[in-house]
């Protein structure tokens, strides 16, 4: 079939000449302007997946308890006593290296709306950021923080965990992932089906206006030179009115009228009603002229196409729709009818009594042609690997030491998390700042444990491996406080997948991912993935797969934190450690490198340390636990000394064979744990070592205010703090509403 | 007793408060909608915290106008126990039912973080059960609650002792490292003349069970209803 279609049109939808080709072929004729305009984002990479896809389904997505696995608006998994977790996590990449504090406030937005639409009420937030070296990169970083609070501080839903690398490959193209995480009983967890004929879609929310327009289309392209130009693309948040949208949507959850809800994002009114109606088999028939606007002049495509904020879609039974809207009412938020569910497989879309366009639902979510790509390890990945840094002589330790806890990667992240509420709730029991956060489940004796982990640089150096120690440092952290992993989700921050070396590393990533979730038994009930970041001037990210846990605890008074308690306490390392300098802090940061062989990844070996530190939380045997990861055992040590206030006194570390004396301090071998316990707790320390068939080592005692091995460091505590809590001091922060600008 | 927290939209801090009064306490809680006048015989009105209105224009500046507030005034007139938390001080410094204006934090920057309090005034409804100089770790979580007066409103407030709350170190001593967000003389809660209404900027609802950090907030809980009981039974 020949087609008539000039390549600024398509470029301005993002199909290709191909892709045009297939949906003129699909549809028996060539789509109008409106239908293009609706092809085009959901075709997107951002809605359709249709390059991730089939990497997708190698995921594990079953479990026990899982109530809801990818393919809704979130996860969702059974924690008992009749309550269900429910989560997810987005990237926001795009938006927040144009506009970084609205990029990140409409980012947390719009998690927030994903997991409302659940049924659940919103009870955490998390964020994983990564940004280019400071100071260049402090306006990324000062907005997206500053947006982050911004709107999580005024909804009021607390920021209790999160993670922030500064590498030169972000510097262009920050990576904001945000994750959301709400509870609600597992009787009134929501779907989002528009079933039953005749019933009537309601939007509701904000007025629709011309932002946002193609957002989800440019969020699969690389950001190119002129991103100026595409600041009307980034949305604008108004976190006042989603908090009175959250708040009717909890009042419509006693509603039996109240058959779904769903979210509006990413491609709009487009996608969500398409996606609704898809879900359910059925169609849906929408008049524009009904949506309510905030601009005079938007033509059907642009309300079609509007990704503006906080608005939401609720299928109502017909004929009850006035007890949906008095709700609404009560909150001030417009609630208009703009159609109802057909049976015909379509979705029609009126302006008035004009038809303006009607396209198969399966065609919008399911025809995305699947791109099958080339995939090829680029060829400098063999050298990466090879490169020999062992021949150096360690340099001074108690100084190697101050300068990681004194830069921006391992330096305290309190200058942040202050910024953010993380304890609105009052279920906050082990607050942001450790591993996990950790959050009661209010009457009951449960708890939540919550992270987000990611190590774009071992991904970069093999991403396979990468991907397995992200998942494996997600389940250390959650064990840290005592708690068990329970379910995943994901979010997959890669370049342009073209290119078959970017995705070669997204398979890997995928399987590595995969072979983790698979040895753990965890499920992956929710994702999102974020392809094209990458500029022309700075290049491709790092791989970046950014792995978010839910763990459970039954019982939260035997929660267990990182810093030490108690003068006298012992010490102990956890696990094995090797020569695992690889793609280090220390390697970065003392001698300038990224390069080696990532830490060795041993599945089973994880699982065994796991279960013994969580057997020893349950039996109460722990002061505290910390996870080793950057920085290796001498900082994970140092932050135990940082948190708890307390030194440690330990004789020389003699590393066994032939362990090199720094990659014992600063390699970052996995599955490892720093503990202390008190002396009567041994016997049944060792005791439960033996049965995991886990190995520990006694490195010294909790004792005065320094860290001490002797004749190797000797660190004054208060000094080390200095250093550690200065490291990250971030910028003022820059307000939407023009009070106290930075200079 | 009965306790009733109001709830303007952008409020946030209403379900800790109920949690506390409920679930903690026992007491009898009744939330108040912003656009009703009825205070249903509340004995204590919560103002909590959160965003009203989303504080876009300045913090408390809408909510002072919502019907509700007309009774709270009304119902402090009358000698009521009326308590601002956080956004509830804000609006209550808005309605002019307390004196001063909370301003920008001087780090230009969002806090939320623990915080000691000093109390200076025991015979108030609201920290009879505290010791005086009793140091009470509770957090705070706000972008402007930088306490500020005018010198003469300022002199007046101290020599009347209308200030109930000051930022202190762990030992209790009000040092200037001890304040979060520069509020004038490290205030951080105050009475009006009356001592029935008090407005302060930090969350003792946040800090009413050991498990969360805290349980000094208990102490402001419980000495609202044993006050609220001596003039039932009086």
């Amino acid at each position: 079939m020949s087609v008539a279609i000039d390549d600024r049109k398509l470029k301005e939808v993002a199909l290709s000449r191909d892709e045009y080709r297939v949906l003129v072929e699909k549809l028996g004729r060539e789509p109008n302007q409106v239908e293009l305009g609706m092809v085009g984002v959901l075709w997107s990479e951002h809605c359709s997946y249709k390059t991730s896809k089939p990497l997708l389904r190698r995921l594990p997505s079953q479990g026990e308890g899982v109530l809801q696995g990818p393919g809704e608006n979130a996860g969702a998994v059974d924690v008992g006593e009749g309550w269900a977790v429910v989560f997810k996590v987005e990237s926001h990449n795009h938006p927040s290296a144009i506009e970084p504090y609205q990029g990140a406030a409409t980012g947390v937005g719009g998690i927030l709306r994903d997991v409302i639409a659940m049924g659940a009420r919103p009870v955490a937030l998390l964020d994983s950021l990564r940004f280019g070296p400071l100071p260049a990169s402090a306006h990324h970083f000062g907005g997206v923080v500053a947006g982050i609070g911004g709107y999580g501080n005024c909804i009021g839903v607390p920021t209790v965990g999160g993670e922030v690398y500064f590498e030169d490959c972000y510097a262009q193209n920050p990576l904001v992932n945000a994750m959301c995480v709400g509870l609600v009983r597992t009787d009134r967890l929501k779907r989002a089906r528009a079933e039953g004929k005749g019933n009537s879609l309601l939007l509701v929310g904000a007025q629709t206006g011309r932002d946002g327009i193609h957002g989800a289309s440019f969020a699969s392209l690389d950001l190119d030179r002129d991103v100026e130009a595409r600041r009307p693309a980034v949305q604008v948040g108004n976190p006042f009115l989603e908090k009175c949208l959250l708040e009717a949507c909890m009042d419509l959850a006693v509603l039996s009228s109240v058959v779904a809800i769903q979210d509006l994002g990413a491609a709009g009114l487009t996608s969500s009603v398409a996606e609704a109606a898809g879900r359910a088999g059925s169609g849906a028939e929408i008049d524009v002229a009904r949506v309510p606007r905030r601009e005079t002049g938007m033509t059907a495509y642009d309300v079609m196409l509007s990704e503006s904020q906080e608005r939401m879609l609720i299928v109502v039974e017909r004929g009850r729709e006035e007890e949906v809207k008095k709700v609404f009412e009560t909150w001030d938020l417009e609630a208009a009818v703009i159609g109802e569910v057909t049976g015909d497989g379509h979705l029609t879309v009126r302006d008035g009594r004009k038809k303006v366009a009607r396209l198969p639902i399966d065609l919008l979510t399911e025809g995305a042609p699947t791109r099958r790509l080339e995939s090829r390890p680029r060829p400098e990945q063999a050298t990466i690997l090879s490169l020999d840094f062992m021949r150096r002589e360690p340099p001074d330790l108690s100084r190697s030491l101050k300068r990681l806890l004194g830069s921006p990667n391992l330096g305290s992240r309190r200058p942040i998390f202050r910024q953010y509420d993380h304890m609105l709730g009052a279920s906050t029991v082990v607050p942001p700042g450790g591993d996990a956060a950790l959050l009661r489940i209010k009457g009951t004796r449960r708890a939540l444990a919550l992270t987000i982990d990611g190590n774009g640089r071992y991904c970069e150096l093999d991403p396979y491996v990468g991907a397995q120690i992200a998942v494996a440092e997600a389940a250390r952290n959650i064990a840290a406080v005592g708690a068990r992993p329970l379910a995943v989700t994901d979010c997959l921050n890669f370049g342009n997948p073209d290119r078959p070396e970017v995705y070669w590393q997204l398979e890997e990533a995928v399987a590595g991912i995969a072979t983790a979730c698979r040895a753990f038994g965890l499920p992956i009930v929710s994702g999102n993935v974020s392809l094209y970041n990458e500029s022309e001037a700075g290049g491709a990210i790092y791989p970046t797969p950014v792995i978010g846990m839910v763990g459970l605890l039954d019982d939260y008074t035997r929660s267990v934190d990182a810093g030490f308690k108690e003068e006298g306490d012992f010490v102990l390392l956890v696990g094995a450690s090797g020569n695992d300098l690889g793609g280090s802090e220390y390697l970065k940061v003392v001698f300038g490198q990224v390069a080696g062989r990532p830490p060795a990844i041993d599945l089973a070996a994880e699982k065994a340390v796991r279960e013994f530190i969580l057997g020893a939380a349950q039996a109460g045997l722990l002061r505290s636990a910390h996870d080793c990861a950057e920085g290796g055992m001498l900082v994970a040590l140092a932050e135990c000394c940082l948190l708890g206030g307390f030194g440690v006194r330990c004789p020389e570390l003699r590393p066994d064979g032939d362990l090199r004396l720094d990659a014992g301090f600063f390699g970052e071998s996995q599955a490892r744990f720093i503990i202390s316990a008190g002396s009567r707790a041994m016997p049944e320390l060792q005791v439960l070592a033996r049965r995991q068939h886990v190995e520990f080592e006694m490195l010294g005692n909790v004792r005065g205010g320094s860290i001490v091995f002797e004749g190797q460091v000797d660190v004054d505590l208060a000094e080390l703090r200095q250093e550690w809590e200065q490291a990250l001091v971030a910028p003022p922060q820059p307000s939407p509403m023009g009070r106290g600008l930075p200079a | 007793m009965r306790f009733g927290v109001v709830v303007f939209p952008g409020t946030w801090s209403d379900r800790d408060c109920g949690w506390v009064i409920d679930q903690v306490l026992g007491a009898e809680l009744r939330y108040l909608w912003h656009k009703d006048r009825d205070l249903q015989g509340c004995d204590c009105v919560i103002l909590p915290g959160g965003f009203s209105h989303g504080d876009y224009l300045r913090t408390g500046a809408i909510a002072r106008f919502s019907p509700v507030m007309e009774s709270v005034a009304e119902f402090a007139g009358r000698g009521g126990l009326v308590w601002g938390i956080c956004n509830g001080f804000q609006i209550l410094c808005e309605a002019g039912l307390l004196p001063g204006a909370l301003i920008r934090n001087d780090a230009l920057q969002y806090r939320c973080e623990w915080t000691n309090l000093v109390c200076e005034r025991t015979d108030t409804a609201y920290s009879s059960l505290v010791e005086r100089r009793q140091v009470l770790r509770i957090p705070i979580s706000h972008g402007e609650g930088n306490y500020f007066a005018d010198p003469p409103t300022l002199s007046r407030l101290e020599q009347q002792g209308q200030v109930v709350f000051r930022y202190a170190d762990e030992r209790g001593f009000v040092v200037p490292a001890a304040n979060p967000n520069g509020s004038i003389h490290n205030i951080a809660g105050i009475v009006n003349e009356r001592g029935n209404v008090l407005g302060m900027m930090p969350h003792p609802e946040r800090a009413a069970e050991a498990v969360v950090g805290s349980a000094d907030g208990i102490f402001l809980f419980r000495s609202v209803i044993q006050s609220a009981m001596k003039v039932l039974s009086a």
